[in-house]
């Protein structure tokens, strides 16, 4: 086991919260974040039945505005933000220039005509700041005001079935419930509060952005809220496990810089169509008109097995054609699953595969995605 | 606060000893299966191997990480507790009884001596 000293690990504004629910904490990414309360299975089953809250105040806040607001992110983003009207997001990648590989994946809310909130991945807010800094000295970014609040503000995950009822009784009547990727401001003693219907689950739910002043009060008034409703405290091991189940990327292990959106099967977030050449535009084109050669794909263990994990490689008999980059033992489904990048041919949903665990072979099916759905 | 039986000794892996004449029978401490967590997967020895005082000898899988358990003495596998295969949530419920993981023919006795007691033990993960 690493020991870290965890006087270096950076902590949010829930930090003490989390102390006093007697959390487990863990070093990720260089944060100190809770895995787990009182265990995984247990906070991912509250998910799929009641409801869960996270701390996801380790995200990075984005504010992009300005009249070519519009124009600069449309040249910098793949999906087409040109078809936000305000209050609405959008899942969406940031590329480089020569692979096409994914420097993050994040979603963009248009709040007004010309301002926009984008919210990035923890590990990647400073590389992601740098790439935005350095496009903005292009023509396009002339009169673009781009501020990165992520330290100013904190940010949970309300999520499940039971998730939208939990944020009405602590909201009121008069909250402003955001449809599905929409996003709308509210007013909490006297703090705004920006709620999402977006989530890392699967399932229906809201996240949550204020400011850091008011992070533990509205963190114990939604548990406080959601008591009789179920909701529990859930921890970064649940999150995994949750957004596994419903085949949502993950940034460092299913996404990289050397693995473009198309092998990622995310071709739905990049408009190959819209006018604005975004840094990856080119090869994805090229790619597109090519065909991938390697696909992210969800495969299942076939029996009782060892759990898959990042690295174990699969195989089509004695060839190494692919290799995990996210796995678990489904607490939803109670068998192994994961997601891999295989070779093209090897892609096929119902094609049976070897996984490598320790030195043995374990077979495993390539299955459609998402694992999990939830029942609308 | 971990339950730490003073009949047993540990390594500093967290494995646990019971000495029955020349015969071992090892599992993982209650502190380690808390640590863990939600066991869902164990990979047990075989029969007839001979294992290095230190060696990995098993892997316990949460749902988190799979984790590799050490021999905390030499010696040949004996037996193996395949009811973990088909329970190994056993790990969780029962660290020190039905969840032992397997048992060795000592080869060298006196490695015991360099394990921690109880008292040791407790002092390790700071009880």
């Amino acid at each position: 086991m690493t020991v870290i000293d965890p006087a270096t690990l950076k902590k949010t504004a829930l930090f003490a919260a989390h102390q006093k629910l007697g959390a487990r904490l863990v070093d990720f990414g260089g944060w100190n974040m809770p895995v787990q309360y009182t265990g995984i299975m247990e906070e991912h089953k509250a998910v799929r039945e009641a409801a869960g809250v996270f701390d996801i105040s380790h995200m990075g806040e984005f504010f992009v505005s300005g009249a070519g607001a519009k124009v600069f992110l449309n040249g910098l983003l793949t999906n087409d933000v040109s078809k936000l009207s305000e209050g609405q997001g959008q899942y969406t990648l940031m590329l480089n220039e020569d692979a096409g590989g994914v420097i993050d994946d994040l979603i963009i809310y248009r709040l007004l005509e010309d301002s926009y909130f984008l919210v990035v991945n923890a590990s990647k807010i400073d590389e992601d700041r740098a790439w935005i800094e350095n496009e903005l000295e292009n023509p396009e970014g002339a009169g673009v005001i781009f501020s990165d609040r992520s330290s100013l503000y904190s940010a949970v995950a309300l999520q499940g079935p039971k998730a939208l009822q939990i944020a009405r009784a602590l909201l009121g009547a008069s909250w402003p419930e955001p449809k599905r990727n929409e996003i709308t401001a509210y007013s909490w003693n006297c703090q705004e509060i920006l709620a999402a219907r977006t989530g890392y689950t699967g399932e229906d739910g809201i996240e949550l952005f204020f400011a850091n002043e008011i992070a533990e009060n509205f963190f114990f008034a939604l548990l406080g809220a959601g008591k009789p409703f179920g909701l529990k405290p859930c921890g970064l091991g649940a999150r995994d496990t949750l957004r596994l189940e419903a085949c949502l990327p993950l940034n460092g292990n299913d996404l990289s810089d050397k693995r473009t959106p198309l092998e990622a099967g995310l071709g739905f977030f990049v408009s190959l169509t819209k006018d604005a050449a975004f840094p990856g535009k080119e090869v994805l084109q090229r790619q597109k008109s090519e065909g991938v050669k390697e696909k992210l794909v969800a495969f299942r263990l076939k029996e009782q097995g060892p759990p898959p994990r990042p690295h174990y490689a699969l195989f089509q008999g004695a060839e190494r054609i692919g290799e995990v980059t996210s796995g678990a033992p489904s607490p939803t489904l109670g068998y192994g699953i994961g997601l891999a990048y295989v070779r093209a041919d090897q892609a096929q949903s119902g094609t049976t595969l070897d996984l490598e665990v320790r030195g043995n072979r374990v077979p495993v099916e390539v299955v459609k995605k998402p694992f999990y759905k939830r029942a609308i | 606060m971990s339950n730490i039986p003073e009949k047993f000794r540990y390594a500093t892996s967290h494995e646990w000893i019971s000495i029955d004449g020349g015969t071992g029978t090892v599992g993982i401490s209650d502190h380690a299966q808390h640590e863990l967590s939600d066991v869902v997967y164990v990979d047990l020895p075989k029969v007839g191997a001979k294992i290095a005082a230190g060696a990995v000898v098993a892997v316990v899988e949460s749902v988190k990480a799979a984790s590799d358990i050490y021999s905390p003495v030499s010696g040949e596998v004996v037996e193996v507790n395949t009811a973990l295969v088909k329970n190994p949530e056993l790990v969780n419920k029962d660290p020190y009884g039905a969840a032992w993981l397997f048992r060795l023919k000592l080869s060298d006795p006196a490695e015991i001596d360099a394990l921690k007691d109880a008292a040791a033990y407790t002092a390790q993960i700071g009880d």
